[in-house]
């Protein structure tokens, strides 16, 4: 059982979530995740970790409710336990000095660029970050990015905050603006990350992007995860989840996502009902 | 003449209700043809049935027991050697181990030892109180087993009973590795592993869910919180995908992932649990293996219309248990053997649609002894399916021992373990079952987990590695 200790709204449906994880929290390093079980008959999910606190042994979630695990998850108060949390998962991000990075995150993937972002900041890189929200209702993290970054962009889909449109629109503004960018990294929904690699593969900037895969064990024993990069089959959760994304088959990725959306339906149709009748 | 009794049929439920559910098929044996049975066990003094057992249960004393109406005795005597009989009486391969030896199946059937010990084993869980070994004087010495599969728990029962101080780490949420998450319902009902795994807690092993050791703790991590040796019964859990075209369509799994699903995550009480399976109206598994049998038969149960087995070589050559084979062709299960997968063929959605299949005749026997098989040039044909399941074997997970270069290797990726002892090239660490056999069955890595313990036991003595 994993102790819930803050709950935090920072937008309507994302929640912010400090857990008590001392082990999680000791051996965490930036772009690692955890799989989540809610309770016992719970499906287990994974959910990257977007800040850690070694002394007072904590993990931190910033988690969007798009689903029942997820909606259920929002429902939880300071002082509710979660029946299992795992991890740290998957590769940490490999954080190096390389002169300027551009980070962007899309929507919720904020929460876990931002401790990439820290990281690269801290290690003497000049970085640039680009977050894109569907509104200003949206925006999450703002003040915690521009504290880590050198320049932060803010745009949203329908112009309520910052600059109206995509990530991808103000990453190809900086292109042409001439700023030289020797690493992107992107972090957000699917369709996003493809576009800012499409994008990038024409001007031959090297792109990372994590991959939000569906995964069960979370440990390389059940291949739910599978995703192609380069053309060979990997499992985002051990060999990723971060990957070269000029490598990455995102066609793939993205129907791989949508595999269980009827019954993802039902299953968040039933949970609202009834939460809702209680 | 006890010898003309004849071996006693184990009921079963009927073929046409139990492929809707997932409860257990072989419904066990009453006390009355447990003793009848037992009846016909000759009481060798030299008995070779023992010597067929990986763990030398004393067989004949146990089937005097029961002879004599002394089922929770006997239970107790078979638990001197074996931590887990009622799972043992269920999924061992007996027809390959003590029932082979057996004398009186020289001329006729042998004695149904598997039966009895799953018999004795349940009278005793349901009529008696559990009762805890003897255990030693505690020798304050802490072992970490990382595993919660057939060797770990093994191996921490006996050091346990030893005096030492055990913690089991599990990556998964649940305890009982391949018992928990690949073995089906039908098969080993999971209540069962939970009683025996919560045997071993009320013998006061520790057993920590959620750790996944490599990531959550290291190695070197477990000897600085003073353990003083570490066993790794990792298991076989990398599943095998058959690097041909097509294979990450939507509706492929790894047997691993479609029978983690319904096992561990009942995704067949979908929606009042919350993982979901697909399983379509004509699933294709491929392979032959008694994993390939528990996933066929998981499809029927998960309402397929159609479950076909794809097999490249013929019946004969099933690796599986003939048990098994019979309870899925009982079942319906349809069996196409000489085919192999060429390629998997998919709609504009990313649905596996089709297999295409090339038939195949057999050859010479290969390295394993069996004949051979060789595709038939210009034979490929499409066969249609909704759902397919991989269940071609699995390898080493390398996760842990990614993160453990001092742990040697072979060149298939299993630990390069001495199989007496089961010591690593690392001190202190210790390995066995499948993830230094390969795959292999639940009391062979029981078998593994006793010799591991007594190595333990010997080194932590001795502290001569």
């Amino acid at each position: 059982m994993f102790k819930i200790l803050e709950k935090e709204t920072l937008a309507p449906h994302i929640n912010r979530f400090v857990i008590e994880a001392p082990l999680i929290a000791k051996n965490h390093k930036p772009g690692q995740f955890v799989v989540i079980r809610i309770y016992e008959k719970g499906e287990r999910i994974p959910l990257t970790i977007a800040e850690v606190d070694r002394t007072e042994g904590t993990i931190t979630l910033i988690v969007q409710e798009v689903g029942k695990t997820t909606y259920m998850l929002g429902d939880l108060k300071a002082g509710d336990v979660i029946a299992d949390v795992i991890g740290p998962l998957g590769r940490p991000a490999e954080i190096e000095k390389v002169g300027t990075v551009v980070t962007i995150g899309g929507g919720v993937g904020t929460a876990i660029v931002y401790p990439e972002t820290k990281a690269f900041k801290e290690v003497g890189n000049r970085v640039i970050s680009i977050i894109g929200f569907r509104n200003k209702e949206l925006v999450i993290l703002e003040d915690e990015m521009r504290a880590t970054s050198d320049e932060l962009i803010v745009t949203t889909d329908d112009g309520s905050y910052g600059k109206k449109g995509f990530v991808s629109d103000r990453l190809q503004e900086l292109i042409e603006k001439g700023e030289k960018i020797d690493l992107v990294v992107a972090i957000g929904p699917a369709i996003m990350m493809k576009v800012v690699s499409d994008m990038t593969k024409k001007y031959n900037i090297k792109t990372i992007v994590s991959l939000n895969a569906i995964m069960l064990d979370a440990t390389g024993m059940c291949g739910a995860c599978r995703v192609e990069v380069g053309g060979e089959t990997k499992f985002a959760c051990v060999d990723g989840p971060e990957f070269d994304a000029h490598k990455v088959d995102f066609d793939l990725l993205m129907k791989r996502l949508v595999m269980y959306r009827e019954e993802e339906k039902i299953a968040l149709e039933n949970y609202l009902r009834e939460s809702g009748e209680k | 003449m006890r010898e003309k009794i004849p071996r006693q049929g184990m009921p079963k439920q009927k073929p046409e209700d139990r492929i809707h559910n997932f409860n257990e098929v072989a419904l066990g044996f009453s006390p009355e043809l447990a003793q009848k049975e037992a009846e016909r066990c000759l009481q060798c003094p030299k008995p070779f049935c023992v010597d067929g057992c990986p763990v030398n249960i004393d067989i004949p004393a146990f089937i005097k027991l029961i002879k004599e109406g002394k089922f929770i005795e006997a239970a107790r005597k078979i638990k001197e050697d074996n931590v887990l009989p009622a799972i043992c009486g269920r999924v061992c391969p007996q027809e390959e181990q003590c029932e082979e030896k057996c004398v009186i199946g020289i001329k006729g059937e042998p004695v149904a030892i598997g039966r009895l010990e799953r018999f004795a084993a349940d009278y005793e869980a349901e009529n008696a109180e559990m009762e805890i070994p003897e255990i030693a004087e505690s020798k304050n010495k802490k072992i970490a087993i990382v595993g919660s599969g057939p060797a770990g728990l093994t191996v921490a029962a006996d050091l346990k009973r030893m005096g030492y101080d055990v913690t089991i780490f599990e990556a998964l949420h649940k305890a009982g590795g391949v018992l928990i998450y690949g073995i089906p319902e039908f098969r080993l009902p999971k209540a069962i592993v939970k009683r025996e795994v919560s045997f071993l807690e009320k013998m006061g092993v520790e057993v920590k869910t959620d750790m996944v050791i490599g990531k959550s703790l290291s190695i070197k991590e477990l000897f600085g919180m003073g353990y003083s040796a570490v066993f790794l019964g990792l298991g076989a859990g990398l599943p095998r995908f058959m690097k041909i075209e097509g294979e990450n369509l939507l509706g492929i799994y790894s047997a691993n992932e479609f029978l983690t699903r319904t096992n561990l995550l009942k995704a067949y009480k979908f929606p009042e649990y919350d993982t979901p399976i697909k399983v379509g109206e004509r699933v294709g598994v491929i392979g032959g293996g008694n994993v390939a049998m528990d996933s066929v038969r998981s499809a029927l149960r998960h309402g397929a219309k159609e479950a076909h087995i794809i097999y490249r070589r013929s019946r004969k050559e099933l690796p599986a248990r003939e048990e098994e084979i019979e309870n899925a062709e009982e079942e319906g299960v349809i069996f196409d053997f000489l085919v192999n997968p060429v390629r998997f063929i998919g709609d504009d959605k990313g649905w596996v649609r089709a297999i295409e299949l090339i038939k195949m005749e057999l050859g010479e026997p290969d390295a394993s002894g069996r004949r051979r098989p060789i595709p038939i040039p210009g034979s490929e044909f499409n066969f249609n399916v909704d759902t397919v399941v991989i269940a071609i074997g699995a390898g080493a997970n390398p996760l842990l021992l990614n993160a453990t270069p001092e742990i040697k290797r072979n060149k298939w990726g299993y630990i390069d373990a001495d199989l007496d002892t089961g010591k690593t090239s690392m001190k202190g660490v210790f390995a066995g079952g499948d993830i230094v056999t390969g795959e292999a069955t639940v009391i062979e890595a029981m078998g593994f987990g006793r010799r591991a313990a007594k190595a333990i036991d010997e080194y932590l003595n001795t502290n001569k590695w």
